[in-house]
């Protein structure tokens, strides 16, 4: 995983703070990763659905528009010519279409649904003739209708659900293959970045010990060289030796840490 | 009467009708067209029949729609022919058969007036038939009240608006019960007029007239059962000149299924095998279609005999029944719905 993508790493101090915090974040990734992706599960199963719909919708609707359209040749034959009084005759729709929302793994789907408002202000047309042809052009283009409404709502779900489909599959792949490995990289860079630290550490340590040591075993060589002779004069040579100074031994003692 | 100074005014026109009427589409033209496959095809065969190229001039695709104009020019253009070159009495009763077509355009004016509609474009629309000369005048009424004074009363309909339609009732009145009140009042009068000029046109007219009067009533009957037409005023509807005049119409108006309407035809000897034959099964005939049948056979009929107006009137519905009959061949063509391509009304 961090072949290339060594580089590619949020940009934090590694410390264990920071260690915790991704792993925090890592956790939350991949809990948003599934949840993710069964959203888009859901979506696909809703969309399956719809485009079956859709298609037996289509299908049926050419055997119901060709009827009715041949009912209104069958109308035309005995009732003569009644189609433009019928449209000067409009003055609103009877047939209206309302909408409604519906929610699917919170995504709003548009339904139209349709309704009949007010009476039927063509109830007698061709009342002199043609009267039960109409009435048959009138059902059957009722049902057209109808089947045109319910196909508007599931080719606008289908739209809408594509769309919301393809923002889900983006960010389902975008934790996947960015946000995921990008928290992994850093957490890698972490755990090397503190692990030197830890051996400097350790190397560090050691080094001081080993320098002490030194230090110390400096001090007993010299103390063995000086020791002899300050006993053998005993208090002789003490008495005119000045006392020692304290100053003068500075230069042995050096900072360690700094050297 | 006149049978022997007849032909002395319309024998030409008689003679002439009569021969359009020998070219009127028969049996073995319809069996050819109906075997057409494309409304190509269907150009061709009418090619060689009485219509000849009137299809021939024009550009592009043929659709029903061109074939429906096309056939409506020629029918005016015959009509409009006989118009011109007929004399008195006969010039009345032919300005009578374009009554029932301007009945139609007017109310399609009215209804467009009424909901504001540009005239110009229903002017298009109008059934040439109908056509007359206050029709361009039309657009000057903006109210209804201004429609009624202004200008239906200089139209040939006057007299039918006057008695039964007053000028309330033309904003409030449904437009399709306007027609009818205007429809009964036309055939009344129209019979009133046959009746008038008396020998073989009174004998043949009136027993057409009287058809057309009891299949309107018939019909309205059936059509207005679960509509907001209440009885009384589905009574006023009945054009009182057809035999179930007066208590054919008495009963018809207490009807309430189509069962007693059935019942009440049963004693008339002329409606009651056409309501035995029909039904709405597939295979059947439905009512209409037997009284198109009917009509049909009154009209040929009518050439049996002659020096009556009869003929013309019976030509023009002939002719308008047989453009039905080719625009329903047409429409089963071009919508490929062959099952049903038999179903037009064969003229004998």
């Amino acid at each position: 995983m961090s072949g290339g993508g060594g580089k590619d790493r949020i940009a934090v101090f590694p410390s264990r703070m920071a260690q915790t915090l991704m792993k925090t974040r890592l956790k939350g990734a991949q809990k948003g990763h599934s949840l993710l992706k069964k959203k888009a599960d859901a979506l696909n199963l809703r969309f399956r659905d719809i485009l079956k719909k859709i298609v037996e919708n289509k299908v049926l609707m050419g055997e119901v528009m060709k009827e009715a359209a041949f009912s209104l040749a069958e109308a035309k034959f005995t009732a003569g010519d009644f189609s433009h009084t019928v449209i000067q005759n409009v003055s609103q729709a009877q047939y209206r279409v309302r909408m409604k929302k519906e929610n699917v793994v919170g995504v709003l789907l548009p339904v139209f649904d349709a309704y009949q408002d007010g009476p039927d202000a063509y109830d007698l047309t061709g009342l002199g003739k043609g009267g039960a042809n109409i009435a048959r052009l009138k059902k059957n283009y009722n049902k057209a209708i109808e089947l045109l409404v319910e196909l508007a709502t599931l080719q606008t779900c289908f739209i809408t659900l594509d769309e919301a489909i393809k923002v889900t599959n983006r960010r389902v792949n975008a934790i996947e293959h960015v946000i995921i490995p990008r928290i992994e990289n850093t957490l890698t860079y972490i755990v090397t970045e503190l692990d030197e630290m830890e051996r400097e550490e350790f190397f560090r340590m050691k080094k001081i010990q080993a320098n002490k040591k030194k230090l110390k075993e400096q001090e007993a060589a010299q103390r063995a060289l000086e020791g002899p002779p300050k006993e053998e004069s005993g208090g002789t040579h003490s008495e005119n030796q000045p006392p020692r100074n304290l100053l003068a031994v500075e230069e042995d003692n050096l900072p360690v840490l700094f050297n | 009467m006149g049978e022997f100074l007849f032909n002395i005014d319309h024998g030409y026109l008689e003679a002439l009708t009569r021969g359009l009427k020998g070219g009127l589409l028969a049996q073995s033209d319809y069996a050819n067209l109906v075997q057409c496959e494309t409304l190509e095809d269907l150009k061709l065969h009418i090619q060689s029949t009485d219509y000849g190229n009137f299809l021939a001039n024009e550009p592009g695709a043929i659709t029903v729609q061109v074939i429906d104009e096309k056939l409506k020019e020629k029918l005016v253009t015959e009509f409009t022919h006989l118009r011109n070159n007929a004399l008195e009495p006969l010039a009345t009763f032919l300005d009578y058969i374009t009554y029932s077509y301007m009945i139609d355009n007017i109310i399609l004016l009215i209804t467009g007036t009424l909901h504001q509609r540009p005239i110009s474009e229903l002017i298009n629309k109008c059934h040439p038939l109908g056509s007359f000369e206050q029709m361009e005048a039309i657009h000057i009424a903006s109210t209804p009240a201004e429609l009624y004074n202004a200008v239906l009363v200089d139209t040939p309909l006057a007299n039918y608006f006057v008695d039964c339609i007053n000028e309330q009732d033309l904003d409030e009145m449904n437009v399709e019960v306007i027609r009818n009140t205007l429809y009964k009042a036309y055939i009344e009068d129209f019979y009133k007029f046959c009746a008038g000029l008396g020998g073989k046109t009174a004998e043949v007219m009136c027993d057409i007239l009287a058809f057309e009067a009891d299949r309107r009533s018939i019909i309205i009957t059936i059509n207005s059962f679960d509509t907001e037409l209440s009885k009384d005023d589905r009574q006023k509807l009945y054009p009182r000149c057809g035999k179930l005049y007066p208590d054919g119409l008495n009963s018809l108006s207490r009807a309430d299924d189509y069962d007693q309407v059935k019942q009440v035809c049963e004693f008339y000897s002329d409606y009651k095998p056409l309501f035995e034959g029909s039904g709405n099964g597939p295979g059947e005939k439905t009512l209409e279609d037997k009284f198109f049948e009917h009509e049909v056979k009154l009209n040929v009929h009518s050439y049996l005999h002659q020096f009556h107006f009869g003929v013309f009137y019976a030509f023009i519905k002939l002719k308008e029944q047989e453009m039905r009959n080719i625009i329903w061949i047409a429409e089963c063509i071009s919508q490929r719905h062959r099952t049903k391509i038999d179903n037009y009304i064969p003229i004998l």
